[in-house]
């Protein structure tokens, strides 16, 4: 039982969430959405400026959750910074299989290493929405959707 | 014998044959009552034996499985009238659950009675099942909906109330028991002086029914709604109590059989009293069931229930509030066994993950009632919601597993 709350709450992730990188508002920003999660309640604001060449070159984000969803956030906006935004899509769909799928093949990328931390949440399925609201904020706003919800 | 003397939670709980699972190889510490209650066997056995030696559509044909089937069912509103004391079984009406029986009222009082300019008078307290269906027939109305205020400590505002009362007033809705933190809503008085003005009054019994006697012409509610599955039943059967008065006026909610008198293309005439808001084939498995979880209950007994219940209400507030990190959201003076709290620096649903791992149920979330988690300002919290099988190692349980999200995030 430990062994799996260990694998979930590992200190990388009580770090992230205690102490979120890149919480904040962007303002002035190119593209944000609102994330929600009705069945928890809770909010998650993305805001980014688009560079050329589609590069993201800054992303805030700010909200309240869980200690899932803060620390997957705050990881999401070291890892997606500097990439374009192809790339943010493919290390997405690549994190959703991580965290969904038992049998995931993954890219071999240093980023999606750093989101390893995150796999724990496979073995709690009612948490999987907690660790990718935050991505699927950031496709509302790359999409220029404003509001994205979880169910 | 004095059946406060007789109650032993022991035997109560070898009564649910739930509580020999175990969850992830832990002992059960069911505290999630308040969204859903578990079964006694004696409610299975009732549920069972409907399909396996009675089961044939009710107030249909005249071979024996049907008669033997509606009198069961008929059988079961019998003793939900007699338990809620209403003074007919006309005024029993089965519905899919509270919601349907919310809807049923906000539509079809709504269409009798609502024009635009008129209000419809919540509370904060109320779950999102008394919010919505009013806004609908709101909007389709002209109405607006007005909610009466609380304090700090979850208590309802009887001044707030009385000024909120007005001519426009046309339906007073409010809970007896507050689903998210437990707030017991004084309703009588709340009935009393909504009827010194001429208003009717509908009383969501949902959290009620499982833990107090409601005695609905005590109260002189106009409309009471529980839901089966939070007092033991089976999901899938609700109550809607309604004064036949106000049966004769409102128009049907639902179109189909069983609800008729005569139907032809060019005028069909209704069924009265309870049929005449029960179209098609009713739940009446999940209604017998619910009649054999009432009988339950009154075999035990109220008094002793709620006695049980508040000893271990005070034993699980003493002993959380020993916990610095905890903050218990709404103290009312008169309060169910239900408790929501918050634990600094934790998320709602990291608790109710890791408390998981230790075997304990408990909701987090905002308890599909966010404009009273608006109040308080928190988008959800964690409840641990107690019913008559609950005993003083589920709170140790409860306590222990918080000891252990304290250790996690400290």
């Amino acid at each position: 039982m430990m062994d799996d709350l260990k694998e979930l709450y590992q200190e990388v992730i009580l770090d992230h969430s205690k102490h979120p990188r890149n919480f904040g508002k962007l303002d002035p920003c190119s593209h944000e959405a609102h994330g929600y999660n009705p069945l928890c309640g809770d909010t998650l604001n993305v805001f980014l400026n688009l560079g050329p060449d589609n590069v993201i070159q800054e992303i805030l984000f700010d909200g309240k959750g869980c200690a899932i969803s803060m620390a997957s956030a705050s990881l999401m906006s070291e890892i997606v910074k500097g990439k374009t935004t192809a790339q943010a899509n493919l290390l997405f769909d690549n994190f959703h299989d991580l965290v969904t799928k038992d049998d995931a093949i993954l890219l071999e990328d240093d980023d999606l290493d750093r989101l390893v931390v995150l796999a724990g949440v496979k073995q709690f399925p009612m948490r999987v929405k907690c660790a990718t609201l935050s991505w699927h904020a950031l496709q509302s706003a790359l999409n220029g959707n404003n509001d994205t919800t979880t169910e | 014998m004095n059946k406060i003397s007789s109650f032993d939670v022991e035997r109560i709980r070898k009564d649910f044959p739930i509580f020999s699972e175990k969850v992830h190889g832990k002992r059960l510490t069911f505290l999630d009552s308040g969204a859903s209650a578990q079964k006694p066997k004696v409610v299975l056995d009732a549920v069972q034996d409907a399909y396996t030696k009675t089961y044939a559509n009710v107030h249909r044909g005249v071979h024996h499985l049907s008669q033997l089937s509606t009198e069961l069912y008929e059988g079961a509103r019998k003793t939900i009238c007699a338990h809620m004391n209403a003074s007919s079984v006309d005024e029993i009406i089965f519905t899919k659950n509270a919601t349907e029986a919310f809807n049923l009222v906000a539509q079809s009082y709504g269409q009798l009675a609502l024009k635009p300019g008129d209000e419809i008078l919540l509370s904060y307290l109320e779950h999102h099942s008394n919010i919505v269906p009013w806004q609908l027939i709101a909007e389709r109305t002209g109405a607006t909906v007005k909610a009466v205020p609380i304090d700090s400590n979850g208590e309802f505002l009887m001044e707030e109330y009385l000024k909120l009362l007005s001519p426009k007033t046309k339906i007073v809705a409010v809970t007896h028991i507050s689903n998210a933190i437990g707030t017991i809503v004084p309703v009588k008085e709340v009935i009393k002086a909504a009827h010194d003005k001429g208003i009717p009054v509908l009383i969501d019994g949902s959290q009620a029914m499982p833990h107090m006697k409601v005695d609905v012409q005590e109260l002189d509610a106009d409309f009471y709604v529980f839901t089966g599955h939070k007092v033991f039943a089976p999901t899938g059967v609700g109550v809607l109590y309604a004064k036949n008065e106000w049966l004769e006026k409102m128009p049907p909610y639902q179109g189909g059989g069983d609800m008729i008198n005569r139907v032809t293309f060019e005028k069909t005439t209704y069924a009265t009293g309870h049929s005449k808001f029960e179209a098609g084939t009713p739940p009446i498995v999940q209604a017998i069931g619910l009649g054999a979880a009432i009988d339950y209950v009154n075999s035990i007994g109220f008094d002793a229930i709620a006695a049980h219940e508040q000893s271990l209400l005070a034993y699980a507030t003493e002993e959380l509030t020993k916990l610095n990190s905890v903050r218990i959201i709404g103290q009312a003076k008169n309060k169910a066994a239900i408790i929501s709290f918050e634990m600094e620096g934790v998320h709602p649903h990291d608790i109710g993950t890791i408390v998981d791992q230790a075997g304990v149920a408990i909701r987090v979330g905002h308890h599909c009632a966010q404009p009273l988690m608006d109040f308080f300002d928190v988008p959800s919290t964690a409840r641990a919601s107690f019913a008559l099988y609950n005993n003083t190692d589920d709170v140790d349980a409860l306590v222990g597993s918080l000891k252990m999200v304290q250790e996690f995030f400290g």
